[in-house]
């Protein structure tokens, strides 16, 4: 341990939106009981930007900045979107939200690239983990990760204490 | 006896039936024929136009009959992904389109993309439906056919009327003539026509459920959806030259000698 503040390791931040339950997980599963069919992703980030918009200009807003992914049930695209406290949404290719960001957008921008796959995929993800672990100033802890698929989601085994030393 | 469960929608009378939900279908098969076909690639929707004085102005446009007429047909669209017909009166009509319309552009503020066409027929649909059982109030005198398109279901083909009720259909009709207009269908219908053919169909059917055998454009209307080449929706409110044509392509237009006399 280097630094003063330490994250919980076993926190999982992600939510599967059309199970389980609160506000937003709530209403899509609503959705899908009425109408027989899940939200697409495309329908359901702009539903959450929505609501964040509202809560916005209320007295009480939602200080929380999401990622938001997911697989078309009809065309069976994924797609990823960026939505920040503002209730600013917007497509995008790659993404990261919080002080980690400032780390590994430039190697997502390096190494990404449209028509890569799943493991691909992974392997940038290992790049992005391997830098955080050199140059975080707060002890680094590892990732929880999670892909979605046309099958749904499903946790991704990911090694968390490879050990990466500075060069 | 049987007034003493007429003037309420909200009572049913012994033999457990709504008078006023009854009624409001027979006012609507006094109105003009609308009927619905569905193809492969696309829909067609005709319907006739009741042309109840020489004085009364006709639109130019071929979407809107005169306002506030009673058994006129009309096409118009509840949002931009669905057209329908409308058998019966008018102005309820109006108010219902509105309704639909709004309830599409919520839908689309909401989640940014069309409202799937059988949420939109449910939402229309609820809302008649309340007429039937609350409020002492007069049900909505229309039915509707909608034709649109989404793309979980492709090309839809639905039918509704005041008693709330709806279903997809491959064929449909509304207004005078139903049961002749249904039965020509069910006898003509092939699956898996094309839009051109559809047409085709519609026109025969219309010719012989109408009064006159001979048609002409001031008589009907005719809209269609379909897809172009390169996959977008479109749809279509044709215009009477096209309507023409598509007559004159049938033989079943009014003759140019027989229109002087």
């Amino acid at each position: 341990m280097r630094g003063a503040t330490i994250l919980k390791a076993s926190d999982d931040k992600t939510r599967q939106l059309n199970k389980h339950t609160l506000y937003i997980q709530a209403n899509a599963q609503l959705y899908s009981m009425r109408n027989e069919t899940d939200l697409s992703p495309t329908a359901l980030a702009h539903y959450v930007r929505g609501q964040l918009a509202t809560s916005l200009r209320s007295r009480k807003p939602y200080n929380v900045n999401l990622l938001l992914g997911g697989v078309d049930p009809i065309t069976h695209k994924p797609s990823l979107f960026w939505l920040d406290y503002l209730a600013a949404l917007a497509p995008v290719p790659y993404a990261a939200h919080g002080y980690a960001q400032y780390y590994c957008l430039s190697i997502l921008d390096k190494h990404h690239h449209p028509d890569m796959t799943l493991v691909q995929g992974i392997k940038v993800l290992e790049m992005c983990t391997d830098e955080l672990k050199r140059r975080l100033p707060i002890d680094f802890k590892g990732m929880i990760v999670k892909a979605v698929t046309k099958d749904g989601i499903r946790d991704i085994e990911f090694n968390d204490d490879k050990v990466v030393k500075c060069p | 006896m049987s007034r003493r469960y007429d003037s309420r929608t909200t009572i049913f009378s012994p033999e457990g039936r709504l008078y006023q939900v009854e009624y409001a279908l027979e006012a609507i098969s006094h109105a003009g024929t609308a009927i619905g076909i569905l193809a492969k690639d696309g829909i067609v929707l005709a319907a006739e136009r009741k042309v109840t004085s020489k004085l009364l102005e006709q639109d130019t446009k071929p979407t809107r009959s005169p306002p506030g007429g009673f058994h006129k047909c009309k096409s118009a669209d509840p949002a931009s992904n669905m057209i329908c017909a409308v058998a019966g009166m008018t102005s309820d009509a109006n108010i219902l389109i509105n309704f639909a319309r709004q309830s599409a552009q919520r839908y689309l503020l909401t989640y940014n993309e069309d409202i799937p066409c059988e949420q939109l027929v449910r939402k229309l649909c609820d809302l008649k439906q309340g007429y039937t059982q609350h409020g002492g109030l007069r049900p909505f005198g229309v039915s509707f056919i909608y034709a649109g398109w989404d793309p979980q279901r492709q090309f839809q083909l639905y039918l509704s009327n005041p008693s709330g009720n709806y279903g997809g259909w491959k064929a449909t009709s509304a207004g005078a003539n139903k049961a002749s207009a249904d039965s020509l269908l069910k006898q003509d219908y092939k699956e898996d026509c094309t839009l051109k053919e559809a047409c085709g169909m519609a026109v025969k059917v219309l010719s012989k459920t109408m009064d006159s055998t001979k048609l002409s454009s001031e008589k009907i209307e005719f809209a269609t959806v379909g897809q172009t080449a390169d996959g977008k929706i479109y749809q279509r409110l044709w215009s009477a030259d096209e309507i023409t044509t598509l007559l004159k392509e049938h033989d079943l237009a009014k003759d140019a000698s027989a229109e002087d006399k």
